[in-house]
């Protein structure tokens, strides 16, 4: 961007700026110009992540509608395939995303303390928690995929004898039909296991990528925490990831009972 | 206070005296450039580098608006050819398939890269921080973005039209959707993707309205323009980020069969029509929503009163958008849903007549012993009130359940929503562009041919589309490639005014083209209206906007306290005082229809150097 010089009414606080933008000069210097103070400008910010987040809510509205319409239609169906979840997984996964909800807090706290070894520690330790939550969540879907557990028409883990009446599902089984089935695991006679299977892929699968995004926003956070770039008069970028990151965990919190714990 | 600064001089050097600390800039169509000595591919280079990568919301405004422009041109020769396959029954240049994916490309581009961005991404962007006396929006850098996602959007839905079509209607209704072979996949990611754009654009508006407004300019205060960009806001964000799942859902359909739209794998179909026009219904409303706004602008500027009913104006676009999420049921009474939601949608459904209909008649009343002056942009707010009134109450017709089950899918319903889109906001955007105009580009359009391009668009729109109000009410079926021989008159005329239709727009295209070589320089205020943009700032603004932060000291359309001109002359010496500064009383000497033959020196005699 070109710079050039503007020219501001007397009473601006960036009338010390005039003619460059290394903002010198006696005002906040994370204040942007358009901006009349430092206060304003955080209540923008935060305003708008907050508005970001009823579109999250929203996007994932969708999903639990779809999920809430599924079930009343074919309750005995999410029963069954509940089954296949692992509780004690899914269990552990929670209490870590609890804990990273904690140290992201904590991080906020120390922003607004001035504390900046806790605030990089806490960072970074949300990071690994995030990481956890994703590797089991890497075991528990490659075990899925072993035993034949795919979303929608490729599902193909049914107990022998199953009565199949719709033709989509029938035509899959059998393409995929007759692998060895591993000691202690039960196949569900539900011929529409299918479709509990796409909504739980889909629910925690936009979930993940979710935590993903977050990772890597809390990494940013983490390097530039490294560098000193927060401080009690400006963590906006912490708060607001904050916020995404409990929003995430918070999701979460609804999946996991919907998904696990159906009996 | 501070030291004093003026920009690389690029134009004549400033004839009058500043008060230090005031002078002008530079307007944002000048941003300092490449120097003399640059020539060639370099300077064009220079030049694009300048505005591709631009945070100012007025040159992504006028990006947008460029952007739109082009996709309403490609869709509407794409209307064009549709109108003229439609000219006989049988193939006439078509075939059947052909016939269906140019169809399903002229609403497909036309609702999601035209009039869903239509006016708040181009003249919301370039107006809403001026009128809210802020110097940009909150987040620029989050604009300029969304206006890149919009064109990434734009780019997979060129290349899903390019790469065999899409013939299943811009519904995209499943079971259809799931098996077609046709480019239903990269047509979702670009619906989704310029989904991102429109929550973006939402979310800087609604941050802004909050927190950017000026000093004194409270709620009661705010044009009502604004106060339909809010609505709109609310709906673009609580409604899009529904139409993200359901493309989601609908491509990983496609592309790993999870089967949840599909009745083969137990799924159901219908909950994608349930899902689809929980996201449209609204956005219907996120198309007119803001042509609304831009009538009460032209409402009150053109009748020089205050406009009538400010309060229910603004509070019933608020409802709207709100009514709005409760009615998409009205899109599906021959889906197969209970007669019971049938009916609750249907009441649902009348009482958006109520609020609407608050709007029709302030805005009538507004006018009412006003003096009414009759230039371009108040003859497109008088053809918007007559097709909006057509389109609406025809709507409360499909919405009652015995009448809708006849005329679902002809073409009544067809030229039902053509009188609410093309006769309501493609008229009001027309309308807004010629009065916003001289303030984005500093030149007034041909008053002479606007006037005529208003009246060849009415007539040519009348036209086109009143003719399909009787074909569907006769039976004609919507969609369809060909017809019985009876259609075939009403057919002709139809097609007919489309070309008269198109003949205007070309018109008052012509006229932009003309204005921005060879119009008049425009006055700060042209049209003697009292909002900020008009009032505190030049034409076209300078960079920042104003020189500065104004202070609102009335409301929008008080135009008694605007040309009372009681002590409150040029300089602001006798206006009315506010910790040492001089209230901004716009100056009575500038604007005003009066005002129109008199020349212009370059920004001296505008209204904000004028109160400077």
């Amino acid at each position: 961007m070109a710079v050039h010089p503007t020219t501001i009414a007397v009473d601006d606080p960036h009338a010390g700026a005039h003619g460059s933008h290394d903002h010198g000069g006696d005002h906040p210097p994370h204040l942007k110009h358009y901006f009349i103070s430092s206060e304003q400008q955080f209540d923008a910010a935060k305003l708008g992540m907050w508005l970001f987040l009823v579109t999250e809510i929203l996007l994932f509205g969708g999903m639990f509608v779809a999920y809430g319409i599924y079930r009343s239609m074919y309750p005995e169906l999410f029963v069954e395939a509940s089954t296949q979840l692992n509780t004690v997984m899914g269990g552990i996964n929670t209490l870590v995303l609890l804990a990273s909800s904690l140290t992201v807090a904590w991080a906020i706290r120390c922003a607004q303390t001035d504390n900046q070894r806790g605030l990089f520690w806490n960072l970074v330790a949300t990071v690994c928690l995030a990481g956890v939550f994703m590797v089991i969540k890497y075991f528990e879907y490659t075990h899925k995929f072993h035993l034949g557990i795919f979303p929608g028409s490729h599902y193909t883990f049914f107990a022998e004898g199953t009565p199949f009446t719709l033709p989509g599902v029938e035509a899959a089984a059998e393409h995929g039909g007759g692998h060895h089935i591993p000691e202690g695991e039960l196949p569900l006679t539900n011929q529409r296991a299918g479709l509990f299977f796409s909504i739980y892929y889909v629910m925690t699968g936009i979930h993940g990528i979710h935590v993903l995004i977050g990772m890597i926003a809390i990494s940013t956070l983490a390097v530039k925490a490294w560098k000193g770039k927060y401080s009690s008069a400006w963590y906006t970028p912490v708060e607001n990831v904050g916020l995404y990151w409990h929003v995430v965990d918070i999701i979460w919190i609804f999946l996991f009972p919907l998904m696990y714990l159906i009996s | 206070m501070s030291t004093v600064a003026t920009a690389p001089a690029r134009t004549e050097p400033v004839q009058r005296a500043y008060p230090p600390g005031h002078e002008p800039v530079h307007n944002y169509l000048h941003e300092p450039g490449p120097g003399p000595d640059v020539h060639g591919f370099q300077r064009f280079w220079e030049i694009f580098k300048s505005w591709a990568t631009t945070v100012d919301h007025k040159r992504i405004g006028v990006m947008y608006l460029f952007t739109i422009s082009i996709f309403f041109a490609v869709a509407g020769i794409a209307a064009l050819g549709v109108r003229a396959e439609l000219l006989a029954p049988g193939s006439q240049f078509l075939t059947a398939d052909q016939y269906n994916k140019l169809f399903t490309f002229h609403g497909v581009v036309m609702v999601f890269l035209f009039i869903i961005p239509s006016i708040p991404a181009s003249l919301g962007n370039f107006i809403l921080p001026i009128q809210l006396g802020a110097k940009d929006v909150a987040f620029p850098k989050l604009n300029l973005m969304s206006y890149y996602l919009f064109l990434t959007g734009a780019s997979i839905a060129l290349y899903a039209i390019f790469s065999g079509g899409i013939d299943t209607g811009w519904t995209f209704y499943t079971p259809y959707s799931d098996t077609t072979n046709t480019a239903v996949l990269p047509m979702t990611m670009a619906v989704f993707v310029a989904g991102f754009a429109t929550i973006l654009t939402g979310i800087n508006f609604i941050v802004t309205i909050h927190k950017m407004r000026a000093p004194g300019l409270t709620w009661n205060r705010l044009p009502l323009f604004i106060w339909a960009l809010y609505a709109v806001s609310i709906v673009q964000i609580l409604a899009t980020p529904v139409i993200g799942i359901t493309m989601v859902l609908l491509a990983l359909e496609r592309f790993i069969g999870i089967g949840i739209f599909d009745p083969a794998l137990g799924g159901d179909p219908v909950l994608f029509q349930h899902f689809f026009w929980f996201y449209s219904h609204p956005a219907v409303y996120i198309m007119i929503l803001p042509a609304f706004g831009v009538i009460s602008e032209l409402m009150g500027t053109f009748s020089r009163q205050k406009v009538f009913g400010y309060r229910a104006i603004a509070l019933s676009s608020v409802a709207i958008a709100m009514l709005g999420f409760m009615v998409w049921g009205h899109h599906m009474f021959v889906s197969g849903q209970s007669p019971l939601s049938s009916i609750v949608f249907s009441v649902i459904t009348f009482l958006i007549g109520v609020p609407s209909g608050i709007k029709i008649l302030n805005w009538v009343a507004t006018m009412y012993k006003g003096s009414v002056w009759l230039a371009t942009p108040m003859l497109f707010a008088l053809a918007f009130l007559f097709l909006f009134t057509i389109g609406g109450l025809t709507g409360i017709m499909v919405g009652a359940i015995g009448v809708d089950i006849h005329l679902h899918d002809t073409y009544f319903v067809v030229a039902h929503f053509h009188y609410v889109m093309m006769g309501g906001t493609v008229f009001a955007m027309v309308g807004a562009l010629f009065y916003w105009w001289p303030k984005m580009f500093g030149r007034m359009m041909s008053e002479t041919w606007g006037r005529i391009s208003a009246v060849v668009m009415f007539f040519g729109f009348n036209m086109t589309f009143f003719t399909q109000f009787i074909l569907g009410s006769q039976g004609m079926p919507r969609r369809y490639f060909t017809y019985l021989p009876q259609y075939q008159d009403l057919h002709v005329v139809s097609t007919i005014g489309s070309w008269f239709l198109a003949l205007g727009l070309l018109m008052v295209l012509g006229n932009m083209i003309w204005s921005l070589f060879r119009g008049k320089p425009a006055p700060g205020n042209p049209w003697g209206a009292a909002t900020l943009e008009w009032t505190h700032t030049t034409s076209p603004p300078d960079h920042h906007n104003f020189h500065r932060t104004p202070l609102v000291t009335h409301g929008p359309y008080d135009y008694d306290v605007l040309f009372s001109g009681d002590g409150a002359g040029g300089d602001g010496a006798g206006g009315v005082r506010i910790a040492g500064q001089p209230a901004p009383i716009p100056d009575p000497e500038v604007g005003g229809p009066q005002e129109m033959e008199k020349s212009v020196d370059q920004g001296t005699s505008q209204p904000d150097s004028a109160l400077d």
